[in-house]
């Protein structure tokens, strides 16, 4: 984990509504894992205090770059970065996506920026399998001839049925899976709440792995505020998680949702 | 020009500098380490414990509000045991002392929680919590009626030779009534100040934002608070004062220096950017230096009235 103050070297549209920040950053560029993101202060919010976590979408040596959707005062307030500004950011953070188990066959499920959240996890997994991604329209799902690049079968589902099969990820998935040879599926999951759970769900009801990225409001990120925990079951109960120190990325059967 | 001394004392405890960390914004060191060199600190101050393992609150537990934050965390925590045995031998490797900030759900706890950690040559200093906002049981229940308030410092002074510093709560009609009962009582220091009781509602669901739905307000918006509460407190004791509330530019921690604290924590402006404690003990120094200053202790308390 470091702090450095990155530089902007590109900021425009991406897609839709998102839009794409480059950062030149070498001390935590070439530190990346797959899953991690960084904690961002935002130099024009003015009033507000708090950082912003954003999943690292791809990272090299020189710098990192993240795609994020202009939703509130935060992330409304990035839109007037220009090339040359500093960017005070943190990172990496979080635990990131586990190793593929051994003779696992890698599925994407994906929403909003999950899709770049997992950008680096697909390029990274040794065999490229099937990506399930899912949208409100077409506008919102990133990255899909960048997956298919890189060897992914990609399959779009969008509320409006403007790209791929109408309805949520599962009107792809459940069908998908009752084809395959369940138990040696592995999830790797990054997007809305409803998405996690419902992928979690199957994974516990069908006896495989599925990887969890949590969305939990942030404060610190280091671990040391205590704002963003999730319940995680124990042998006895359950106790509290931190997503930032001891996430995001939980396996489904680790986490208690809340009714 | 000779370096100025920044060496100040609570009690027995020698700080290296003026500045601390604000319990529960640093959490039990570890957290910020890759970030901040633990050794440069005056003291560390870790998060609140009491005897047994605490959940804390339910979420959402924080809010982000105009210059500031609310929060609710209700003190989840290993425990005495849980923190000797997970956060005690990392902070042991390090030459800084280790202040433990203390709390209760009932009087006696006070008195348990350092008898389980007093034998611990890393802990070198107990904040008593009477302040907290944000549970039900203990915390300000104790800091708002100076006779409780004198029981829990007299309580934790039976205990122990190490310094004590109670933390004082800021929603209180006169602060230097508790400041001299804290120093009658044994006190060695006091802390002000806790976060304040706050709230903050979403118009659209008609429900607080916190599920605790109330918590403590913290940051820039409490300084000029801070400031009167240690000015008022300054004229009612001898006592060493610890600063905080809003600290996030040496400036804001000359200024309580100045008000009449001897040492001042840094708190949720880790969270806005854990270089912030940096700054402050090289802004401090500066200062002193710019002013003339052979040490720190010079300009405590200097304001003109
Ligand atoms: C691990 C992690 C990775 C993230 N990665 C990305 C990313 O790659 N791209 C991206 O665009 N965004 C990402 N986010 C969300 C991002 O951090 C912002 O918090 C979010 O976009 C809203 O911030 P804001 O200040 O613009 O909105 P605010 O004004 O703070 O809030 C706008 C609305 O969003 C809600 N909200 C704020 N923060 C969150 C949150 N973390 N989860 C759910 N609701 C929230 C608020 O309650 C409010 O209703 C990530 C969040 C986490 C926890
Ligand atoms: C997230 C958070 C957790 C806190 N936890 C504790 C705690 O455990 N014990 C305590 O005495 N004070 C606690 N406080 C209060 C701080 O130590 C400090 O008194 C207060 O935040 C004012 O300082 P600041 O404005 O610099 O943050 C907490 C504050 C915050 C923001
Ligand atoms: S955001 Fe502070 S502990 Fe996770």
């Amino acid at each position: 984990m470091k702090q450095e103050k990155s530089i902007v070297v590109e900021h425009h549209n991406f897609q839709g509504e998102y839009r794409i920040l480059r950062l030149a950053a070498a001390s935590i560029g070439p530190r990346v894992k797959p899953g991690q993101f960084l904690h961002l202060l935002i130099p024009q919010l003015g009033e507000r205090i708090l950082r912003r976590p954003f999943s690292i979408y791809k990272a090299d040596a020189e710098g990192v770059s993240i795609l994020y959707k202009p939703v509130g005062r935060g992330t409304d307030s990035m839109k007037p970065l220009h090339v040359g500004d500093t960017v005070d950011i943190i990172g990496p953070l979080g635990n990131g996506y586990p190793e593929l188990g051994k003779d696992k066959f890698p599925v994407l499920v994906a929403g909003g920026y999950g899709n770049a959240a997992l950008y680096l996890k697909a390029k990274e997994l040794p065999v490229k399998g099937v990506a399930f991604f899912g949208g409100r329209t077409a506008e919102d799902i990133l990255c899909v001839e960048e997956f298919k690049a890189l060897g992914w079968d990609v399959r779009p589902t969008t509320n409006d049925g403007s790209l791929g099969t109408q309805g949520l990820v599962t009107a792809d998935f459940d069908p998908w899976m009752a084809e395959q040879e369940v138990q040696s599926l592995e999830l790797f999951v990054c997007g809305p709440a409803p998405m996690l759970k419902a992928m979690g769900d199957r994974a516990i009801e069908h006896d495989f792995t599925a990887w969890l990225s949590m969305d939990e409001n942030m404060v610190c990120g280091v671990g040391a505020c205590l704002t963003c925990v999730i319940k995680r079951k124990t042998a006895t109960g359950w106790e509290w998680a931190r997503c930032c120190k001891d996430g995001p990325v939980f396996e489904s059967r680790e986490i208690m949702w809340n009714e | 020009m000779n370096k100025p001394n920044l060496e100040i004392k609570i009690g027995s405890m020698v700080m290296k500098n003026p500045v601390t960390v604000a319990s529960g914004t640093f959490g039990y060191g570890p957290e910020y380490a890759d970030l901040v060199d633990l050794n440069r600190l005056g003291a560390i101050t870790v998060k609140g414990i009491c005897p047994e393992e605490n959940l804390g609150n339910s979420t959402p537990r924080t809010f982000e509000t105009r210059g500031g934050m609310l929060n609710a965390i209700g003190l989840p925590g290993p425990g005495a045991q849980g923190f000797i045995d997970t956060y005690v031998p990392f902070l042991s490797h390090y030459d800084v002392p280790v202040i433990v900030n203390i709390w209760g759900k009932k009087m006696e706890d006070y008195g348990t929680v350092v008898e389980m950690l007093d034998a611990e040559d890393t802990v070198s200093a107990y904040e008593i919590n009477l302040s907290c906002p944000n549970v039900k049981e203990g915390g300000s229940a104790f800091g708002t009626d100076t006779d409780s308030f004198s029981r829990v410092i007299e309580l934790v002074r039976g205990k122990t030779q190490k310094p004590i510093i109670p933390k004082l709560a800021p929603n209180v009609s006169d602060i230097g009534a508790f400041a001299k009962a804290a120093e009658e009582a044994g006190a060695d220091a006091i802390s002000i100040m806790n976060s304040y009781p706050a709230m903050a509602i979403n118009i659209d669901t008609l429900r607080p934002e916190l599920a605790n739905r109330t918590g403590g307000l913290s940051g820039p918006p409490i300084k000029p608070i801070a400031i009167k509460l240690v000015w008022d407190a300054a004229q009612a004791t001898s006592l060493p004062i610890i600063g905080m509330g809003g600290i996030y530019e040496p400036a804001d921690a000359i200024e309580f220096m100045i008000a009449g604290a001897t040492s001042v924590a840094v708190g949720t402006a880790n969270f806005t950017d854990p270089t912030t404690i940096n700054r402050v003990i090289d802004g401090i120094e500066s200062y002193l230096i710019e002013k003339g200053h052979s040490s720190a202790a010079d300009i405590v308390g200097t304001v003109k009235t």
